[in-house]
């Protein structure tokens, strides 16, 4: 063994416990934001797998993706709704959490059922290294075009959904009461008229 | 093209030949490369706060910093010390463990990017094959730490100016990554030393900037805004949010978060040079000059003189946009948040689409002048 597989079988381990340990983290602690950066560091350590596995593309879109794009829309939610609620304790809890884990376990029995029993042919193709990007982009374009053009849909069905959701004006002078409560999303009431209002009768 | 002095070669074969073997002197090698560039990186900072302080002044009408060291450059010097040496403070109420790692996490992705700046041929920490594609997406780490520091801080100003340092950040990530890919379209390649060699040539007639010239704008308004500098300086405005994510920090945190801005700096302008002004390369072709007085390219001095004349030329570039960019700092009002985002969905996006458009186009109807 010389010193680069050394350093690889290494890093291997150091990110396998990373992942595994800040994966746990994301379930296990009751701070939702902690969860949230919890799953960047998911993120970011299977990157390194893909680093690991020759696959710098791979891995670098990885972190552009999921770290920088996916994981701040999740913090932005959490941070932007902020809502400091309360829970309040439920009875047999504990049924729902058996549920839980015996689900959970099931899971991971058939998953780690189907990667014992299934024959895994390792393939012997020569590694395509730095010409990866183009190998990439020569199957999005043949065998890969469906699921890809598939895919370019649904961000945009999403990217109408989101301008649909942030067109939406509000009129500080209508009535609330008198507005047609079905189809319409629901929104705070903007403080600043009420307390423009209330100026006004105190004058 | 020559391939230049190779000094990672040199430096083995000379381990070599003392008597160590070939894989030991690799690793001896390794960091080394590492080192220099992290203290050229530091060293950065203060000639960039040194231009910084007397640009601004002069552009004021002041003269600066004059005592501390010869015209004042020692003035980062002992801010930095002034920094280091202060109390180490978490506010009673903030998060400690999310409060202490914030600043690391907007650092760290900044020096990292450093990888892939070349200098020279050879002279790059590794020439990586997604190179370019390296440096967008360690940018996009950086928001994650300014949301933690914001959100730990358990302040309203912080917070507000980490949520609006992120929604700047993504905003501006993409005509940036637009304005790169039409880079990369032409030169067939994501590897920073390829974009160099295929701006080579035709010495200053052969730079990007004239292919490119909106994307050039494009690449450096966007990195102005990534770098949170004066026109897009919202999240830390201070008339509006006090100092943005920075309000609870002090001492070294706060210093990271200004190591972190500068470091930023620079690192654009020289992306900027890499991608547009062609990188280490001189104005007019070092081949034809030494072509022209009768000297072989492979003499030992030319090449050395070469790569001294690269590195100079990748700075020179580099601290020019740096001049730039702090004129535009006292030249410009800083915009408003609606006006900032306006400006990044509403017309640079469309821009950079339609100058991506343009140069597959250009690329197709023109593949000798495009990069076919």
């Amino acid at each position: 063994m010389n010193l680069a597989e050394g350093v690889q079988i290494v890093s291997l381990g150091i990110l396998g416990v990373l992942m595994l340990a800040s994966a746990l983290g994301v379930v296990l602690l009751s701070n939702i934001v902690y969860s949230a950066f919890l799953l960047a560091m998911v993120f970011a350590s299977i990157s390194g797998l893909y680093i690991l596995l020759n696959a710098g593309f791979v891995a670098a879109a990885q972190i552009l993706v999921y770290v920088g794009a996916v994981n701040i829309l999740i913090l932005f939610g959490i941070m932007l709704v902020n809502k400091r609620e309360d829970f309040q304790p439920v009875a047999n809890a504990w049924i729902g959490k058996a549920a839980t884990a015996a689900v959970c376990a099931g899971l991971f029995a058939l998953l780690s059922s189907m990667v014992l029993a299934t024959p895994w042919h390792l393939s012997s193709a020569i590694p395509a290294g730095e010409a990866a990007i183009e190998v990439i982009g020569q199957h999005f374009f043949s065998d890969f075009l469906l699921p890809f053009e598939l895919a370019s849909v649904l961000l945009l069905m999403a990217l109408v959904g989101a301008i649909i959701l942030a067109r939406r004006e509000y009129v500080p002078d209508e009535e609330p009461e008198n507005e047609q409560k079905v189809l319409t999303l629901r929104e705070r009431p903007r403080e600043l008229v009420a307390a423009a209002s209330n100026d006004l009768q105190n004058d | 093209m020559s391939s230049g002095i190779d000094l990672q070669e040199s430096f083995i074969q000379i381990l070599v030949s003392l008597g160590l073997p070939p894989s030991l002197a690799k690793l001896v090698w390794m960091p080394l490369p590492m080192l220099l560039i992290l203290i050229a990186a530091t060293v950065s900072i203060f000639i960039a706060v040194w231009l910084e302080r007397k640009i601004s002044a002069a552009a004021q009408q002041r003269i600066g910093p004059e005592y501390i060291g010869p015209l004042g450059a020692l003035q980062a010097t002992a801010d930095g010390i002034k920094l280091i040496f202060k109390e180490d403070i978490n506010p009673a109420q903030a998060d400690p463990i999310l409060f202490t790692l914030g600043p690391a996490l907007v650092v760290i992705p900044v020096f990292v990017s450093y990888l892939v700046v070349p200098f020279g041929q050879n002279m790059v920490i590794t020439d990586l094959g997604v190179g370019i594609f390296l440096w967008i997406a360690l940018s996009s780490v950086t928001p994650i730490g300014l949301l933690m520091s914001g959100y730990s801080s358990n302040n309203k100003y912080s917070l507000l100016g980490g949520l609006r340092a992120t929604a700047q950040s993504i905003s501006y990530e993409i005509p940036l990554a637009l304005a790169v890919l039409a880079v990369v379209m032409m030169s067939n390649s994501l590897s920073t030393i390829d974009i160099v060699n295929q701006q080579a040539g035709y010495g200053i007639l052969s730079w990007n900037i004239w292919r490119q010239p909106v994307g050039f704008l494009l690449f450096w308004i966007a990195a102005l805004a990534e770098c949170e500098r004066l026109p897009f300086d919202l999240p830390e405005a201070e008339e509006e949010i006090v100092a943005g994510y920075q309000t609870e920090y002090g001492g070294m945190k706060f210093g990271l978060f200004y190591v972190g801005s500068y470091v930023n700096l620079v690192l654009s302008a020289m992306l900027v040079s890499v991608l547009y002004l062609g990188g280490w390369s001189f104005p007019i072709p070092v081949e034809v000059i030494s072509g022209g007085l009768g000297i072989s390219e492979t003499t030992p001095w030319l090449q050395v003189i070469t790569a001294a004349l690269g590195i100079m030329m990748t700075l020179m570039k580099a601290y020019l946009l740096v001049f730039l960019a702090v004129l535009l700092r006292w030249t410009v009002p800083r915009v408003r948040i609606d006006q900032l985002l306006d400006l990044g969905w509403k017309f640079l996006l469309p821009v950079s689409l339609v100058n991506l458009l343009l140069t597959a186009a250009l690329k197709l109807a023109f593949p000798f002048a495009f990069g076919g």
